[in-house]
């Protein structure tokens, strides 16, 4: 196993390191460090750019806090096209920072030099290429659902997984694991792959020729996080649906 | 590592990548042209459409995705070894 995680490792600027982590022990616990470090500095950024968007608020807003509007505009009609008009505006919150947090992460991952700080084993990279941020996150909305469809229909909901016809219920049971398994493998597998095809490519040749790639990258790491988020409203506004026959959302 | 597991190891990668292509491969093909024959008739509606295509092949890509991580879990993390 060391050998292979390793075999990318022969170039002096490709350097690819798959399943080594820094190791910080918490009690019983081993916990990785690099992802922690990393995640710690995306939170940062997004706190000082949202202090930074808010100390002075201006009836015409300018510089970041336009800028600021301008995201949370675009992640409350998000939010809106999948939840409907009548429930989303709770939801804006938790929809708008998984998406902040999964963009910043993937965009700093592949944008921030990380490979400037040495660390003894492991590397920064982007906190959603280690499974257990996405694992974490996904089982975040999964909560998330639970809660908006317990809240709005109380034990009703779980009748509804019967809805059509009965013969629904194991799929729709199944299907609750499925959700958060499928989001959290999705956003982990592409950044990783993304990772992982930039670092072939740069220990193949070396100058200019990764770039597209890099590009294309940054292309699909916005994407996830736009899909990330999307997914996790579209879960939360069916499990607040009513299928009770009155259509009057 | 015994040599026959990281034999059959490198072997189920290439195959779980590789056959885990075809399928998202074809969909993403047929979603694309559709796509465009869209567009063709309908020039106006060309943003909506690349926005709907673009979630869509997301969500195809993912599959060879699933097929990728198992493909690294059998290279980097390999359970038998």
């Amino acid at each position: 196993m060391l050998n292979v995680s390793n075999v990318l490792n022969s170039g002096l600027i490709a350097e690819l390191e798959v399943g080594q982590h820094f190791y910080w022990h918490l009690g019983n616990f081993k916990i990785h460090g690099q992802v922690f470090m990393a995640s710690w500095i995306v939170i940062a950024a997004l706190l000082i750019a949202s202090i930074l968007a808010t100390r002075n608020v201006q009836r015409v807003p300018s510089g970041m806090q336009n800028f600021m509007e301008y995201a949370l505009e675009f992640l409350r009609d998000l939010t809106r096209t999948q939840i409907g008009e009548k429930e989303y505006r709770a939801w804006v919150p938790f929809v708008g920072t998984l998406f902040l947090f999964i963009f910043v992460s993937n965009w700093g991952g592949a944008l921030i030099p990380w490979k400037l700080v040495e660390l003894p084993s492991g590397e920064l990279a982007a906190p959603t290429n280690d499974i257990n941020t996405t694992v974490a996150l996904a089982l975040l909305t999964s909560v998330a659902y639970f809660y908006a469809g317990l809240s709005r229909k109380g034990l009703g909901y779980f009748a509804d997984y019967a809805q059509p016809t009965p013969i629904m219920v194991p799929f729709k049971i199944i299907e609750d694991f499925t959700k958060p398994l499928s989001l959290s493998f999705r956003l982990f597998g592409n950044i990783l792959a993304d990772e992982l095809v930039v670092a072939v490519l740069v220990f193949l040749v070396p100058l200019i020729v990764p770039i597209p790639l890099m590009i294309l990258g940054l292309f699909t790491s916005a994407i996830q996080a736009l899909i990330f988020a999307t997914l996790a409203a579209s879960y939360i506004g069916e499990a607040m649906e009513d299928h009770h026959g009155g259509e009057h959302e | 590592m015994d040599p026959l597991v990281s034999a059959a190891s490198v072997l189920a990668a290439a195959l779980a990548v590789g056959l885990g292509a075809i399928g998202p491969g074809i969909g993403q093909g047929n979603a694309a042209g559709q796509a465009v024959e869209g567009i063709a008739r309908q020039p106006e509606a060309e943003g909506k459409i690349r926005g709907t295509l673009l979630l869509s092949l997301a969500f195809m890509e993912a599959l060879t995705i699933y097929g990728l991580v198992v493909a690294l879990v059998l290279l980097f993390a390999n359970p038998f070894s």
